[in-house]
């Protein structure tokens, strides 16, 4: 008995102690005390517009109020023009293309399809005035809107179909006197409602994340860090961090977690080292689309079917969209589980003058670059958005149909239902050839998911991935995870090798027993 | 039946490092199955700190052990030796049968048969380094180190992951075999209590053939 109790003195009472105090997750983050500590010091503006003599009068058009902005900030007009919000592209060098210059300017995305012959509508988001079409002056200041990012009245709006102008009717002598730096609003006026709708496009960026409790987004929540957007999106002389990678492709300018949180965030270093091969996204953003669904699937060919030759649409009990005849079918998920990919940084975009190879069944509208040898890649999380797009059977390119147009008979499809004249009137207006003969083929695209964090306490759990069957890294290659990675070889071996030691030993101690009995 | 003599085979320390290296490989195992996603008990997270604490006691108790091994000059015991070697494999695919007498005898200067000799001194100078090594390299593979990740620069678990789990699987199975042949000896329980108590019964002819405290017969065995 004093062996038993020295036993356990000595080996199982260290081994719990150490164990507990390993454990001990009630010491502090420093780190996140400091980084609360500083965001919760709020800018104050040192400047009150509704003072200024300049601004104490009504405005005809918003190119007198561009004027008027840069008549004091003489130099930001010119920051603005060197922007991607403003080019709507980017200098970038992609493997294998050379240097290129892509942006929403030019790139098919798996929603909308593109801006080219469609600009009146989808440049309603430029911050700029009348880009009507490929004529658009890029060099002038005077079409900067500086409202649609500064505005913080909330009055401010811009018309559908205008060309990124406000619609008639606006205060603009009131509005003009509220200007300051862009809150959530201001970027979510575009961001929160790309691909034609709230939360269509990105599945983590929306407007319920103006009034989200912590549970949704910790960092942009009211009751949590309440930051703003450029927090993290770091801006200087109005350039922003942060890359979006339906149109981004290199690996520089990003806004990461890291840059705030470090790269060793946690107190347990078992997690630490995970950061070397697993981006924080992966396990602190569980789920997206926590509040409205997202868009996750839009079928462009079953658009234009009519019902006693009217269009038509269906829509299910929640209030989704489901069948429009302008647009087709499409899919809607909430609280959506993210897949994950192998992603370095670098991407790559299927152009439009892009040839289909002849066993390619499935369009990548864009690439993400990334595998597990690359010292560079990491798990992230992804939004893989899936559809069916218009491409030319026999030229084999993706086709830039004409979606949009004031009036009718100009071949738009959201107007005129006819896709044979959309597709014509779309490739016309960009300059490549159209045979005439179309079919849909199957797309992809990847959005990464890097917003709606969640509180720590809802993070993923060690067995979320470390689990032998449904686990979330199932579909990830080329990297070994304990509990999911099984080599069958080894357990059957092992197994079978236990087997045997314990028949044998059941053989010998019965002939030991009946020969026992003999004697 | 022969008269038996107690005789104190195994000293404290040997007895505190057996039990306790018994009892971290079983719990090494219990946890590290969990670790390879065999079944659930403590939670994959519990059993990665309790796997990695438990095999952090067991490096300090192998040194503490080759120490002791050392100076006490009991690593002589595991010298491996092919006299009787034969002999006592037949001794347990047959002569066990036949209640035929033990071919070697148990002494404080040689507590091992031929069989245990080879089994432990592989498991002593391969398995158990095998699993130590390639166990470092799992937990440090990646470290922490002022306030960032640094690597022994080795991009695949998988080999190392591969050679844990099969020696882990080999260890179990000695295990196995170890735990059963405790009941070969002298009765059922002798090499049992002999391993807690210290001391085990030998039979007088054996007992007869104690060294420790007999020189001369020491040297009377060494000459054949």
């Amino acid at each position: 008995m004093k062996n038993i109790a020295t036993f356990f003195l000595s080996v199982i009472l260290p081994l719990l102690i150490i164990t507990v105090v390993l454990r001990d997750a009630s010491r502090e983050n420093k780190k996140l005390e400091e980084l609360r500590a500083e965001f919760s010091i709020k800018h104050i503006p040192s400047v009150d517009h509704s003072k200024h003599p300049d601004l104490q009068r009504d405005f005809d058009n918003p190119h007198e109020i561009t004027a008027t902005c840069i008549s004091c900030h003489t130099e930001r007009a010119d920051e603005v023009l060197a922007n991607a919000h403003w080019n709507w592209e980017r200098e970038a060098y992609i493997e294998g293309r050379g240097v290129t210059y892509l942006g929403k300017k030019n790139l098919i995305n798996n929603f909308c399809t593109g801006i080219l012959s469609n600009e009146a509508t989808c440049n309603r988001c430029h911050i700029g005035y009348g880009w009507t079409d490929n004529t658009f002056d890029h060099a002038n200041p005077y079409n900067v809107d500086c409202l649609i990012c500064h505005d913080n009245s909330g009055l401010y709006d811009k018309a559908r179909g205008g060309a990124g102008y406000p619609p008639p009717g606006l205060d603009f002598q009131t509005i003009v006197q509220q200007v300051g730096l862009p809150q959530k609003d201001n970027c979510g006026y575009c961001h929160f409602y790309g691909g034609g709708g709230n939360n269509v496009k990105h599945g983590d960026l929306e407007n319920a994340l103006l009034t989200a409790s912590r549970d949704v987004d910790v960092h942009m929540s009211a009751d949590g860090a309440n930051l703003n957007c450029q927090d993290c999106h770091q801006t200087t002389n109005h350039q922003m961090l942060g890359r979006y990678y339906g149109v981004s492709s290199d690996n520089t300018q990003r806004a990461t977690c890291e840059d705030c949180h470090g790269t060793f965030p946690h107190i347990d270093h078992k997690l630490n080292e995970h950061t070397i091969k697993v981006g924080c996204q992966t396990c602190h953003i569980p789920v997206y689309a926590k509040v409205n669904p997202t868009k996750m699937h839009w079928d462009w060919s079953t658009a234009t079917d009519r019902i006693d030759g009217e269009p038509y649409e269906i829509i299910d009990t929640l209030g989704n969209l489901l069948y429009t005849s302008i647009k087709g079918d499409f899919h809607w998920v909430q609280n959506a589980v993210p897949d994950y990919i192998w992603f370095n940084g670098t991407a790559d975009h299927h152009l439009i003058s892009d040839i289909l190879e002849p066993n390619d069944t499935i369009l990548y509208i864009n690439t993400l670059f990334g595998e597990a040898n690359d010292p560079l890649s990491r798990i992230y999380p992804v939004k893989i958005h899936t559809g069916r797009q218009p491409y030319d059977t026999e030229n084999r390119t993706i086709i830039q149909a004409k979606l949009w147009d004031a009036q009718p008979g100009e071949g738009a499809l959201w107007i005129d239902l006819d896709w044979d004249e959309a597709l014509q009137a779309g490739m016309d207006y960009v300059g490549l050839p159209f045979s005439g003969s179309y079919d849909f083929i199957e797309s992809k695209m990847f959005l990464m998911v890097n917003h709606m964090v969640s509180p720590a306490d809802q993070a993923l759990q060690c067995e979320d991935c470390h689990s032998r069957t449904g686990g979330r890294l199932a579909g990830i290659e080329g990297v070994y995870i304990p509990a999911q990675t099984t080599y069958a070889g080894i357990d059957y071996f092992g197994m079978l090798m236990l087997f045997l030691a314990f028949t044998g030993i059941c053989i010998h101690a019965i002939i030991r027993y009946l020969s026992w009995r003999k004697n | 039946m022969k008269n038996t003599r107690r005789v104190y085979l195994y000293p404290r320390f040997e007895r505190f490092w057996h039990w306790t290296q018994a009892f971290l490989i079983l719990f090494l195992a219990l946890t590290g199955f969990e670790i390879h996603g065999s079944y659930g008990i403590f939670g994959f997270e519990n059993a990665v700190h309790l796997h990695n604490n438990a095999a952090l006691i067991l490096i300090v108790l192998i040194i503490f052990t080759i120490f002791w091994h050392l100076t006490t000059g009991e690593w002589r015991q595991y010298m491996p030796t092919t006299k009787n070697l034969k002999a006592q494999l037949e001794y347990y695919l047959t002569g066990i049968f036949r209640n035929a007498p033990h071919p070697t005898r148990k002494t404080s200067l040689s507590k091992l048969n031929p069989m245990q000799r080879l089994v432990y001194l592989g498991l002593k100078i391969l398995f158990i380094p095998i699993m130590v090594f390639s166990g470092l390299v799992y937990m440090f593979y990646r470290y922490p180190i002022n306030g960032e990740i640094k690597s022994l620069g080795i991009n695949d678990l998988t080999p190392i992951a591969y050679i844990h789990t099969l020696g882990a699987y080999i260890l179990l199975a000695f295990v196995l075999v170890h735990v059963y042949l405790i009941t070969t000896g002298h009765t059922l329980s002798s090499n049992l209590m002999a391993m807690i108590t210290g001391w085990e019964d030998l039979e007088e002819e054996e007992a007869d053939m104690l060294t420790g405290e007999q020189p001369e017969q020491n040297k009377k065995d060494k000459k054949p």
